[in-house]
């Protein structure tokens, strides 16, 4: 097979491409110590200017952490991890907000400019104080998380007038801390897993989003989380509550500073949809993946859960991972109200040394429940990607029902791309259906679009898109166009 | 903490005895049976099933002195059941002893037991799995059999009688070693059933040569306090196929785990079966095929009947080798809920690292279809009828799978056998 040797000889040259984003920006940062004690807890908590219930809920969760063992389930491995060798503070310094983009850290712009926002964008992102009635209005507002604090938040105007709140959590923590402190950790509790406690002792920052009963969120909210400055554990934590008959279509993309050593990141996200209330999520992850040798890349280490509390609420989780060394993520949904729906797609791309364990769980427990899971995995090189997904009709659920369908992708000899389905069923009027394929490339498909004189990488770029489609198709506007890209140029390493 | 003493102590009565050879295989198993114990929560292997029903158990070496009436009633079921007629070849065992007077052996093939052969079962390696570790320790006695080249020795009925006396739980551990040289054909219908409580555990050593058919079908209708945990390793080399069907309709507890390898290019392997569970029955059937050649086809569809308090469960992995390219590989498993504190439990898994493969797996779990019943009623068919040809339509789908006639024939008497008993 010509065709083949010509990809895998791709696959080899293309190997060491270079990783789009990957540039460190070099502004000084305010770090604490290398170490995980209560000491650090405190000392966070206390730069965030937390009240005393924030500490005690941190303190909680380091506690219980103390006494949990890392998770060895799933299909990944990498060296231990030492946990007090990670930095888990680091902000940048505070000025007084700028006048214009000329005084702001040239670095600072150099990276946005990299992360394709536009200018207006950039000035509100580095806080430059734009003078009454200039503010142009874009229709994605955008919560730039420079690693571990919240740099700026945009558009908080435009939200405002809906009553909509989106602000990094630390504020939102000083703001409203009723809503906070009602809602954190009710979704994903402290001591729910190694790294949600972990996350919960130590997250520095992350989003806050409340939309309230009956409106509809103007605009889609964006978050671009970047992990920077060398050895900085990143632990963002996102609440997002929309309360009765509302709705808000959030995305969340992702992008990294190359660099050699493994980085630890470990996220929280809760979602809470209430009656007839309705949450997308939309995922591009680009993290840094380690070079063709398996070395460096992010540990990527995500508990994502969303809790449909009302009746016919939605959760909808759509992903697009192609980065990080290791990913361990499964976004889930709790389908409690009568009538609720989940839904979960996700491509998954794994290459050269990249190991991801993803998948999703759903679990019904209210009447009439629905869900559908649809769940691509692409493999090339020497990878290995899982996808583990749970289905549980808990024995209420009665006339719930759920399509799971993953198929996987294997491009080359090396890799492997695996299927873990687990399926739980109590109630008898519940039905669950799944299907899972596991195929490579088909050489008719190929030899079909290079008789028509599409170059290889082309071609594979076409199958594998259509591939994907079914996912892709999912994404809002902003991000299926990067997404597309985003494979595209994952495959570059890969197949051509 | 050893949550099995009881069992691990049996174990090592058992291998301090002065007649039983020890082997390095028998120590390694107890070494592991005595640091794992019983497989505890958080074990993935045995996420749905518990054994903590054994824990505690004082189980008595089992000896064939029993009443021998028992003995022949249960016999004379199986034999009914099976269709065979009176006169087919048989060999039986007896709470795990080989019976001669009750066995008619069959021609053409070497049969022998594993006795007086005096076997130590050390050719698997027990680490790892508490069911074969269990039998390696404790294995007395079980069938040799051998089917040499190029002969069809037609249908065999292997029974396992197992009878407890009230109150004096007994265990026992025969070791089966099936062997189908080159082009060799056999037909096996293996049927366990007995009364009391006790536990059976059997281990199935099955080696398929090239060009070797050996059909493997298991009727499980022990005695409702029965435990019974089973396991089969088997081999299967070029061109081979190993057709096996496990129809799981007794024990208060069972578990059947099979570990098939094709080992060599055009092997096949079908792991099919049936768990048609009430009360509070608990049935799992677990499997492992190993696609460790190129152009190897493994099959397996499983279906479970549900109803009362009963857990079904099914756990089964396709694993595909770097080298096994061209592997077809399919998995269907389905299970059917009656009623609504059955629960099923399923885990159907695919971990490949070849690329040039065709596998896939599917699961369904839901209630009977009312459209269907819809259909059916609306012709003037009852109720309880509608819904009793529906199932036995979902069941038959299963059986008519196994590809020798003279034990599918078998397992749809039993099947309408138990039926009768249990739904009519």
């Amino acid at each position: 097979m010509p065709a083949v040797a010509e990809t895998r000889k791709t696959v080899e040259t293309l190997g060491q491409n270079t990783y789009k984003w990957g540039f460190e920006t070099d502004i000084e940062m305010d770090i604490a110590p290398k170490g995980l004690n209560e000491e650090t807890i405190r000392l966070i908590s206390a730069r965030k200017n937390e009240p005393e219930w924030m500490l005690e809920w941190r303190l909680k969760a380091y506690r219980s952490w103390l006494e949990m063992r890392e998770p060895t389930w799933a299909k990944v491995s990498y060296p231990p991890i030492d946990y007090q060798d990670v930095h888990y503070y680091a902000a940048p310094r505070k000025k007084p907000g700028p006048k214009s983009l000329d005084e702001v850290d040239p670095e600072l712009l150099r990276t946005y400019e990299k992360l394709g926002i536009p200018l207006h964008e950039q000035a509100m992102l580095a806080g430059v104080e734009v003078p009454e009635g200039q503010e142009a209005r874009p229709p994605v507002a955008v919560d730039a998380v420079f690693d571990s604090v919240s740099v700026a938040t945009t558009f908080r105007k435009t939200l405002q007038e809906a009553g909509v709140i989106f602000c990094p959590i630390s504020e939102a923590v000083q703001e409203h801390p009723e809503l906070v402190r009602k809602y954190l950790g009710s979704v994903v509790p402290v001591t729910d897993n190694f790294y949600a406690a972990l996350n919960a002792a130590v997250f520095t920052d992350g989003s806050f989003v409340f939309v309230p009963k009956g409106v509809r969120c103007p605009m889609e909210l964006s978050t671009y989380f970047r992990i920077n400055a060398r050895n900085t554990g990143q632990f963002e934590r996102t609440l997002i509550v929309v309360e009765d008959g509302a709705s808000v279509s959030y995305l969340e993309g992702c992008t990294a500073p190359m660099r050699d050593e493994n980085q630890l990141h470990a996220a929280v996200v809760e979602l809470v949809a209430m009656e007839d209330a309705s949450i997308k999520y939309s995922t591009v992850q680009n993290w840094y993946p380690g070079d063709e040798n398996g070395r460096g890349g992010i540990y990527n280490f995500v508990t994502k859960r969303g809790a449909c509390r009302g009746a016919r609420s939605k959760i909808s989780w759509t992903q697009v991972e192609t980065g990080s060394a290791i990913t361990w993520k499964y976004p889930s949904c709790i389908l409690q109200g009568e009538g609720a729906v989940g839904e979960f797609y996700s491509v998954a791309v794994t290459n050269n040394h990249q190991q991801a364990d993803t998948g999703t769980k759903m679990i019904h427990i209210g009447r009439n429940t629905r869900s559908t899971i649809i769940a691509k995995t692409i493999s090339a090189g020497q990878s290995d990607s899982t996808y583990r997904g749970l289905v549980r009709m808990m024995p209420r659920a009665s006339g719930a029902r759920n399509f799971t369908q993953c198929d996987s992708l294997l491009i080359g000899d090396r890799c492997g791309a695996h299927t873990v389905p687990y399926i739980e069923s109590r109630n008898m009027s519940a039905r669950v259906e799944h299907e899972a394929t596991t195929s490579k490339i088909s050489e008719d498909q190929l030899f079909y679009c290079r008789q028509r004189g599409l170059s290889e990488e082309d071609a594979v770029g076409l199958i594998v898109n259509g591939f994907c489609k079914d996912v892709l198709k999912e994404l809002p506007m902003e991000f299926a166009v990067e997404a597309q890209k985003l494979l595209q140029i994952s495959l570059e390493g890969s197949v051509g | 903490m050893n949550a099995i003493a009881p069992v691990g102590v049996n174990a090592s009565a058992f291998l301090d005895r002065g007649d039983v050879k020890s082997s390095a295989a028998r120590r390694r198993a107890a070494d592991f049976l005595r640091q794992a114990g019983l497989p505890r929560a958080g074990v993935e292997a045995w996420k749905y099933t518990s054994l903590r029903a054994l824990a505690g158990v004082a189980f008595a070496a089992a000896t064939q002195d029993v009443d021998p009436s028992a003995v022949d009633a249960l016999l004379a079921e199986i034999e009914t059941v099976s269709g065979l007629g009176a006169a087919a070849p048989r060999v039986v065992f007896v709470n795990g002893h080989f019976d001669a007077a009750r066995s008619r052996l069959p021609t053409g093939v070497r049969v022998s037991t594993f006795a007086a052969e005096g076997r130590i079962g050390d050719d698997i390696d027990p680490a790892g799995d508490v069911t074969t570790a269990l039998n390696t320790v404790l294995a007395h006695d079980g069938l040799v059999l051998v089917v040499p080249e190029g002969v069809d020795a037609g249908c065999l009925l292997l029974a396992s009688i197992g009878v407890a006396a009230d109150g004096a739980p007994i265990s026992f551990h025969p070791r089966h070693s099936i062997v189908v040289e080159k082009g060799g054909r056999l037909a096996l219908l293996d049927a366990a059933a007995g009364q009391g409580f006790y536990l059976h555990n059997p281990l199935y050593d099955i080696t398929v040569a090239g060009g070797g058919h050996l059909s493997h079908a298991r009727v499980q209708v022990e005695g409702q306090e029965a435990v019974h945990l089973a396991v089969s390793h088997a081999r299967i080399a070029a061109a081979g196929l190993y057709d096996s069907f496990t129809l799981t309709l007794g024990a208060s507890l069972s578990r059947h785990e099979v570990h098939a390898a094709l080992t060599a290019a055009r092997a096949c392997v079908h792991v099919n079966g049936a768990q048609l569970l009430t009360g509070r029955q608990h049935g799992d059937l677990t499997s492992v095929i190993t696609h460790a050649a190129p152009d190897c086809i493994s099959r397996q569809t499983v279906k479970n009947v549900l109803s009362g308090q009963a857990h079904g469960v099914f756990q089964g992995k396709i694993h595909v080798d770097r080298i096994a390219q061209k592997t077809d590989g399919y998995q269907m498993n389905q299970a059917l809920l009656l009623s609504d504190q059955a629960e099923i439990d399923a885990k159907p898994e695919l971990e490949i690292y070849a690329d040039d493969v065709k596998c896939s797996h599917g699961a369904t779990v839901g209630a009977l279809d009312e459209d269907q019943l819809f259909y059916l009623r609306s012709r003037g068919i009852s109720g309880d009828v509608a819904r009793s040809i529906l199932i036995r339509a979902f069941l038959h789908d299963v059986v008519d799978l196994i590809d020798d006639q003279r034990l599918k024939d078998s397992l749809n008497l039993t099947v309408e056998s138990w039926w009768k008993r249990e739904i009519v």
